[in-house]
């Protein structure tokens, strides 16, 4: 099925902020494994200029994947949510989020095409403090896989 | 400390990492990152789908990956982007073994701004599960 086309270039209302917790930020670096002290230790953060431990680099899905999650789930797009895997990702960082940010996303489509039957959504997310300060941008290409039928 | 932009050259080599990827892994990962995507955790699902079992995550194996670079770098703020396509999926095995992930990068420019681009390669069972796996890191 074609994507809406409407909705290449359209941006989405910023997200509810998203409070982040020391303890979040060590329970997934936890969970990849990695135990870089300044994802754990205050000190250690604080070693480097920073003003609490900052978050693993791709900490940055969990803020922003929501938003775009959200826009595929339009039924008005057209995506098929059930067979949507993601194709690929791409941080562009200001610096590091840190424990005690306050952020909002704000999700962008940049564009929608089907490829061989694959329907291809590509959407960008900026990141910014509730201040205004920019942190990260995050752009995610998410595919929803050709239905098995050919011709489908 | 972060390495001198000085002291490195195109080809240089970040010391190689391999990770073990349990099921325990991605079921923590599940919670952590707020993805519960039944074909992380749950085989007969994950098989009824066509896939050879259960996968990890792609941001999962996305976040392995990179910490080739932020172990080199020891100040992580030095990375600047970070990017890859997901071409392959990582399958994990119900054993006590799990999947390996073996992870491999190197400087492949130097740019004037002292920045550096960095391609890495991750592979599983000797196929690269990553595709155009780069990352720009700003040096002292």
């Amino acid at each position: 099925m074609a994507l809406n086309q409407e909705f290449v270039g359209r941006s989405f209302p910023p997200s509810p902020v998203y409070q982040v917790g020391r303890e979040k930020i060590r329970e997934f670096a936890s969970a990849i494994g990695d135990s870089n002290p300044v994802f754990h230790d205050p000190a250690a953060a604080a070693a480097l200029g920073y003003a609490d431990i900052i978050a693993p680099p791709t900490f940055a899905i969990i803020v922003s994947l929501k938003a775009v999650i959200g826009v595929a789930h339009d039924p008005d797009l057209g995506l098929d949510y059930s067979r949507v895997v993601h194709g690929d990702q791409r941080f562009v960082y200001t610096r590091p989020i840190c424990a005690g940010d306050e952020l909002v996303t704000t999700a962008t489509i940049e564009s929608a095409r089907t490829v061989a039957g694959n329907d291809m959504l590509s959407a960008r997310a900026d990141v910014t403090t509730t201040a205004g300060e920019h942190v990260v941008t995050t752009y995610s290409t998410i595919v929803a896989r050709a239905a098995e039928e050919a011709g489908a | 400390m972060t390495p001198a932009f000085a002291d490195i050259e195109v080809g240089f080599e970040l010391p190689a990492q391999e990770f073990a990827i349990m099921r325990a892994d991605l079921v923590r990962y599940c919670g952590a990152s707020g993805d519960f995507n039944v074909i992380h955790w749950n085989e007969r699902v994950a098989t009824s789908v066509g896939l050879p079992n259960v996968i990890a995550h792609g941001m999962f194996t996305m976040a392995e990956a990179v910490r080739v670079v932020t172990d080199w770098l020891g100040d992580p703020g030095a990375l600047l982007e970070y990017g890859c396509r997901f071409t392959r999926p990582v399958v994990v095995p119900d054993d006590d073994q799990g999947a390996v992930l073996t992870v491999t990068a190197k400087v492949t420019e130097k740019r004037e701004d002292n920045t550096a681009l960095i391609t890495i390669t991750a592979s599983c069972d000797d196929a690269t599960v990553l595709g155009k796996a780069q990352a720009v890191v700003r040096l002292p």
